[in-house]
Order: structure tokens, then sequence, then C-alpha cells
């Protein structure tokens, strides 16, 4: 349907370097701007005056109440023209330095970047962060604007040392296309029309530019992927998998693999609604029915079976975090990569970039507007290629399971081999045998709550009546574990997340060797002790919450840290400073303001016996 | 679209019986094919819709054999709501803004497909396409969710809904390329023919039923005319044209000089209403 072809690109820049004046501009002089709309447009420029007597172009842009008040763009805005030779669909990218992700999300389905200058204020921390982003998401055609140049004379010397600056500083980024500019958004010179006031300028104008520049991508050129976005069964003789396909090109007859597990199967029919194709491209949705009975469902997929993409479960990637909580190693997050969704968390960041400087700093966490390497575990192996080979299956995105939102945007770098080539080691005595040597069930018992709720009073007691009953326990104490394994960890967010993540494994173990755990552990974190409940095996965790209130907790201060907390001596304690994430479903709570630690006890041995893990009690003795 | 039909326990497709909810019928058809779309659609109905589009509703259902649902406000019926007494803006309240939450709480959809395009008004302009809404339907334009590339955030909480718009990317020509190049069925008022119209602020209105309260001095008149849009007609402008068929459109739409939403008489009642009406929850 599209006879004329597409550029998808973007424009970015800071607040006053007059970006949407510049989109006005390209929408007006290419006369894409309806009647109405001009008559609307005059009406406002008359109202709010930004512009003197002359039209406001940016007013067409910025369509929401808000920033139209405050005068910047805060969101993405996307606009379509076209002239004789191409469409253009423009995304209108914020300035604004809190509002990165949206500029991200704009570059992320360009095919180039427009990066304005100030010609008077020449290269900005953020003309930096935006090429570096640009840069980051693949996009491989830069046009460098420098705007304004009506109120600096039309200086050429005031361009030339602009364009040297904004050369020397991109070199690193490997643009493959990059042309530099002079333009007044404002008056139209070098937009469409070359204009007169710049006669030393003899490059093409941005019109130029943006019709010569190779659109789309070569995806059509890479090995055949496609993410199966959904399986069609409308009855049982059929049978299809249907998707868009990511890269490459599929015939009836070509051998297909499924990434992950490595079945084989060839394709017999590309089915759609105007009829079986012979061949399908990069870009086209289709229902592939193959010649095998196989298992792919919805996530995984398809690929040529000669030329397969990388499947495992850890990777390399530089990740942008998009959220205001920042981004923790340790914690789970879900990861969207294709049409798969994984469980996933980042197991180390090893550095964050300075964009201004492209400077690698030591890292623990990424906040908001940040930019990191990172190790990437993901529960199960996936499917992906690098972003550099295949810009179609090497990105993901994460989210947070509880708010559900979009917290961080990742291109793949590459595979993590260690991961690959350690297999586990099969054991011949396990979990079962070991526990069945001590006559009893293993499983983690998780005391959760503030400091001086009462948890290692609780665990202890409860520990003791096991003792006598003849159960194998072991205690890991919170307070006892910084003393060692965990000593080389503070009370950051991010240290909080690595110190639960190894009393889980280290619970992890003991349940292995058979053991019942008592695990007393503030853990204030939903997210955290949900990892640790899917680290252990189903019915293996029991999370229960010594609901005491924080006042009581304070009164009772065995340790005195609240006071020294409150005092400023303790920085980020749970309860004063840092919050705590009460559970939403425990297997028990119990009221440590108004239970006897005795009561309370007894009540998690109720629990034991009711999850049936002194079921076998009879059998030991 | 299989997206949504593949992440969503409930989801619908938003059936307006315009070109553009023509265009996403046929892209259902097309993305589930050989299964039928496993979704039904939801027609949110003012009363005040042409007689045509209604009977064109009805022949596409029973043609394609799709799960039609039908939903009017009835409490803004026996309230007697009404474009001409009430106003546009009331009228759209009541009747569409309000009477779709009322459908979307009733079947509890957790996933609602409509026809919107950003190239249509300057809100929309910066709408995702998996567009957030929170347990009362509310839009936040502040709090988007990023969205990269081809991955769509799916994940919500009970309650909470998704609505999607799968032509976002789409101008009005796109549109009519797409409807002439795949022969897809559209409601007859898009075609220019000889209809009564009277002149009223400016836009012809189409004397569709003779609940249309004749202003002094005004008195219907045979014009050749035609719509670029389609909404209730006491809201709907018609404009006059020679287009009766889908090149003479398309070669109509290369040539426009004014934009489709001109049209709309909802658009205009205060500046940023588009706006407005979006965060209360109109599509």
């Amino acid at each position: 349907m599209i006879e004329k072809d597409l550029l998808r690109f973007l424009t970015c820049g800071s607040v006053d370097d007059g970006k949407s004046t510049l989109i006005g501009r390209l929408l007006w002089d290419a006369k894409l701007i309806f009647d109405d709309q001009r008559q609307t447009l005059e009406a406002e420029s008359r109202r709010l005056g930004t512009a003197g007597a002359e039209i406001d172009f940016a007013l067409l842009l910025d369509g929401l109440q808000a920033e139209r008040e405050q005068g910047i763009t805060i969101d993405v805005a996307y606009r379509f023209f076209a002239t004789e030779k191409r469409k253009f669909i423009v995304a209108d990218t914020p300035g604004h330095e809190q509002y990165t992700r949206n500029m991200a999300t704009g570059a992320s389905t360009a095919d180039a970047a427009v990066i304005l200058v100030d010609a008077r204020k020449g290269l900005l921390p953020q003309t930096r962060r935006h090429s570096f982003i640009v840069s980051l998401m693949g996009i491989r055609h830069v046009i460098l604007a420098i705007n304004k140049m009506d109120a600096v004379d039309y200086d050429e010397g005031v361009f030339a040392a602009i364009r040297d600056d904004y050369m020397a500083f991109a070199a690193p980024l490997g643009f493959a296309g990059l042309a530099c500019l002079p333009i007044s958004a404002l008056r139209g010179d070098m937009v469409y029309r070359r204009g007169d006031s710049m006669p030393w300028y003899d490059g093409p104008t941005l019109m130029n530019c943006l019709e010569e520049i190779q659109s789309g991508s070569d995806a059509a050129l890479l090995p055949f992927r496609m993410p199966v976005q959904w399986v069609c069964r409308p009855d049982a003789d059929f049978r299809g998998y249907c998707g868009s396909v990511e890269s490459g090109r599929l015939h009836v007859g070509d051998r297909v693999a499924v990434a992950n597990s490595g079945q084989i199967s060839t394709v017999r029919r590309i089915v759609t609604f105007d009829g079986d194709l012979q061949e399908a491209v990069a870009g086209e949705a289709v229902n592939l029915v193959l010649a095998d009975e196989i298992d792919a469902s919805r996530g995984e997929m398809l690929a040529a079976a000669d030329d397969r993409p990388d499947s495992c479960d850890q990777f390399m990637a530089k990740i942008i975090w998009m959220h205001a909580a920042p981004l923790l190693p340790g914690r789970k997050y879900l990861m969207k990569i294709g049409a798969d969704l994984v469980p996933t968390q980042v197991s180390e960041v090893k550095y964050k970039v300075n964009v201004n400087t492209f400077e690698e700093t030591a890292a623990r966490s990424l906040a908001l507007n940040e930019i990191g390497a990172c190790n990437v575990a993901a529960d199960r192996a996936v499917a992906f290629d690098p972003y550099g080979k295949n810009r179609g299956t090497g990105r993901f995105i994460l989210v947070d399971r509880y708010s559900n939102a979009t917290v961080g945007a990742g291109v793949i770098e590459h595979a993590l081999r260690r991961a690959t080539n350690v297999h586990r080691q099969k054991e011949s005595v396990d979990k079962a045998a070991r526990a069945a040597i001590k006559g009893q069930k293993p499983c983690v018992l998780w005391f959760t709550g503030l400091s001086g709720s009462g948890k290692s009073t609780l665990a202890d007691l409860v520990e003791r009546a096991l003792h006598a009953q003849g159960r194998h326990t072991v205690i890991l104490d919170g307070d006892n574990l910084r003393h060692g394994l965990n000593r080389d960890l503070g009370f950051t967010d991010a240290d909080r997340v690595e110190n639960i993540r190894r009393v889980a494994e280290v619970a992890k173990l003991f349940v292995e060797a058979g053991l019942i755990v008592l695990v007393s552990l503030i853990s204030p974190f939903r997210a955290d002790r949900r990892m640790a409940r899917e680290l252990l095996g189903k019915g293996e965790f029991l999370e229960i919450f010594v609901d005491t209130p924080v006042d009581i907790c304070r009164a009772r201060d065995p340790k005195g840290l609240y006071a020294k907390a409150l005092a400023g001596e303790i920085p980020n304690f749970t309860g004063v400073q840092a919050p705590y994430e009460p559970p939403e479903a425990p297997e028990l709570r119990i009221d440590g303001a108004s239970t006897e630690p005795e009561v309370g006890a007894s009540r998690v041995l109720a629990l034991l016996e009711a999850q049936g893990f002194e079921a076998d009690s009879a059998s030991m003795a | 679209m299989r997206e949504v039909a593949a992440s969503f326990e409930n989801p619908v497709m938003l059936y307006s019986i315009g070109k553009d909810s023509s265009v996403m019928l046929h892209l259902a058809r097309k993305a589930f094919f050989p299964a039928p779309p496993p979704f039904p659609f939801l027609h949110v109905d003012t009363t005040w819709k042409f007689k045509e589009m209604i009977a064109f509703r009805d022949r596409m259902a029973a043609e394609y054999g799709f799960k039609l649902l039908v939903h009017v406000n009835q409490d803004g019926l026996k309230r007697g709501i009404n474009p001409f007494v009430h106003g546009s803006a009331l009228h759209t309240d009541v009747m569409k803004t309000e009477a779709l939450k009322q459908a979307l709480d009733r079947y509890k959809f957790d996933a609602a497909f409509g026809g919107a395009r950003r190239d249509e008004e300057k809100s929309r302009a910066k709408e995702r396409v998996f567009s957030f809404r929170s347990a009362n339907h509310r839009w936040d334009p502040k709090n988007q969710r990023p969205e990269l590339w081809n991955l769509y955030n799916t994940r919500i909480n009970p309650g909470e809904s998704i609505r999607v718009f799968p032509l976002s990317n789409w101008t009005e020509l796109d549109v009519w390329q797409y409807i002439l190049q795949e022969e897809i069925p559209i409601v007859p008022l898009y075609f220019a023919a000889v209809r009564p119209v009277v002149e009223r602020n400016g836009m012809l209105i189409l004397v569709d039923d003779d609940r249309l309260p004749l202003l002094p001095g005004e008195k219907p008149m045979m014009k050749k005319v035609r719509f670029r849009t389609l909404g209730c007609y006491p809201l709907t402008g018609a404009i006059e044209s020679d287009a009766a068929t889908l090149p003479e459109i398309v070669a109509e739409m290369e040539r426009a000089r004014t934009s489709e939403r001109q049209g709309r008489l909802i658009d205009h009642d205060q500046a940023g209403s588009m706006e407005k009406k979006k965060q209360e929850g109109y599509f």
C-alpha cells in the first residue's frame, strides 16, 4: 500500500534548541498544515504571543496541555508528512534531562536522527547524552542540525567550530552517516529552501539529507527469525505458528529450527488471508504450517536451521533504566524479548557509562536515566542475536513484577558462555534421599518483620521445639550472617537485595541437605522475598510475618538501634528512613504486639503440621 | 492484534462502523486466518448514528459472522440526553464516554482495540500503541509506559485495562489507500451522493431523520455530499464532493487542505478538548 518508501526519524535536542519549531517548519513547508489547523495555529500564536507577531510553529507539536503551559515537550509525539520523494514519520523527543527514557522510546523505531544544537550555545551535555543514546539504540544515520544561525548572524566560523567539536566527540560512536549543517528553523533557511543568508555553505539542505538517507533496514538480508506470537488451531487438522518475520526470508520447503529446543522441521505452507505464499520476507505477518509435529508455543523463536541465534540464559547487555526506583542486581524482573516473557535478574552491574565523557565507572545499581553494562541472568534459556548483528532479535524490555511498569530497556552485546559451558553436575544422592535419612521433609521457615518485632526470639523457640522432637534444623539469622558471609554488604537497597539473595541461596543448599531452615531476616522488600520463594521448590517456602507495629518495636528497641537511627547515626534503617513492604499473603501472620512468643511458636509448629511437614513423623522414631 | 489475543483474557474490538473500524475488522480477519478473530466486536450506540451506519453494521455482522455486542447507555437514554438540547459536550460524555465505560465494566474487558491514529489530533500524536488505563479508565499522559521497538508491555493488574491502537502510525490517506487496495466494504455515506442537508455553524448536517429540529430560516437543500468521518449525524459535517468511487476519494484526499476532524463538532468545544476527554476515558 505504501508506494513511496518511508523514513522514520527522530529529532532531539535541548529544551530551547527549537525542535518543535523545526518540525512545525517541516510540516509547514511541506504544505502539510491543513487550513483549519492553520487557522487554529494563527489564533493560538496571537493568544500566547510566544513568537511575537510571527507564527509559533512549536504550537503545532505540543499536544498536551501541561507541556503547552510549561513550554516544554514531555513525551514523544509522532508526526507524518510526505514530499514528492518519500514519506516521513518524525518522532519529536524531549530535550528535558529527566525524560531520557522517552528519547530512547522515540529512538527505538527510528532509522535516522536529527540532533539539534543551538548555534549560540554549542554542544551541551544533553547533545552528548542524546548522541550516545542514538548510537546505543543502533541508529546509524545522524544529522547534526546547527540551528538558530540567524541569531549568530549566519557566521560560518560559529558553524565550523561546533561542527569540528561534534565530529571529534562523535568519532567513537560509529555512525555510518554523519552530516552537519547550518539551519534556521525560524526563518526556514537550509530546511527546504537554501535561502540566501549562508552563501558560504554548499552542502545539502536538511530536506536533501532526509530524502537521501537509506531508509528501512537490511533485515531481509539477515538469517530468518520469527518469534511465535500465537499458535493458530481453529480445528484439530490445522496447526499454524503465527508471527511477524523479524528478519530474513523464508520459502516453502526451508528447514527451520525452534531456537531453544533445537527441534527441526520443514515449512509446508505459508498461510495468509489472501492465499498461500511461496516466500515471506522480513516485516510480513504470516502463519506457518510445518511438516512435523513440533513443540513451539508462544514465545519460542523459529529460525533458519542452518544459521541459528544464541539460545542461553545469561548474556551481557547495555541497559537504560527508565524508572524512579533503581535497578537492583538480584531482584527479579520480567523480561520481554521477542514474544517471550521470562523472569530475569541482573546478576551484576559491570559499570555505568557517563554519557558526557563515555567514561565507565563502577556501579552496583542503575538509577533513572542511567545506562550501564550488565550481566543478565534469565530463569531459562532465551533466543537472541547480539543487537549489533540483528536489531530485531537483540533487544528486550524489563517489567516490574508488582506495578507492571516498564522499568528498563536493553540491547544485547553477547552471550555469556560461562553459563552454557558450566553444566550442572548430576547428583546421585539427592534432596529426597538426604531428607529420608533424617526422616523429615525439608523446608524454609522465613521470618520477616521489622527490627525488634520478635523474629529471632520466635525462630529460636521454634527451633528448640523442633530440636526436642528430633528434627534436624539450622538457623540463618540476618544479624549473625552479617558478621561472616555478608560482612562485605551494607544497608543500601542494592546491598539488601544481595544480602537476601545470598541467604536464600544458602537456605536452598540447606534444604538440599534435608534440613528445616529457619531464616530470621528483616527482608523488607516483597520482590526479594518472592525471589527467595521462587528459588525453592513448591511448598518449601513458608513465609511467617511477625507483624509488630513500628512504635512497639521502637519502644522495645532491644539493641538500641532505633535510638541511633532516629539520632541519624544509622542511615537506611528499616522503619525509620527505609520502607518495609508487608507481605500480602504470608503463610502465617503473627501479631507481634499481642501474641506471647510461646503461643506464636506453637502456631508455627501447627503450620508445619498443617502443611504436611510433620506427616512423616510416624516413620521416624 | 495477535499479541493482544495471546496476552489478555478478555479482549474486545471497538467497532464504530467508520472506515477505520472497517480496516480494523479486515485486519482482524487477516491476523487470525484461518481461525476467526478470537474476540467480540463492541459498538457503543449513541442512538444518534446515521441510519445507514446501523444497517451496514448489521449487514457486516451477518456476512462475516463475528460476535457483535451493542451497548447503549440506558440511563442516558432515559434522561433523554440529546445533542440538540444538551449540547455536543454532554451528549458525547454521557452517550459515548460513559457508555463505553459501562460496557467495558459490564463485560470485564481487559483490552480494547481502537482505530485511533496519531495523525488525527495533537493529543493522539502522543498516545502509545498499548495505552494503559487505570481501574476507572483514566489515561495519565504524564505517566505513560515507555514503548520501545515492537516490544509491548501487556502486563496489567486486575481491574486495569489496556487500549490498543494498531493503526497508530497510519495516516488518513494510508487508510483510504488500503481500503482501495484490499477492496474493504465501507458505509455508503463515504461516497458522494445527493442528500438532504442543512447548513449550520458552517457545517453541512445531514437530515437523517425527523429528530433534527430545523432552526428558523433553515431549509433542507439537496446537495452532492459525502463524509470524511462518521459519528453522530447531528455532530458530523458533510463535505461537498463529487467523489463517488474509491479512486476518486483517494485522489480527493491527496488534494485535501483541511483535516478530517474539522467535521467533528466535539473537538472544537474548547481548546485541548480531546485531551480532556481522553483523560476521562473517551477513546
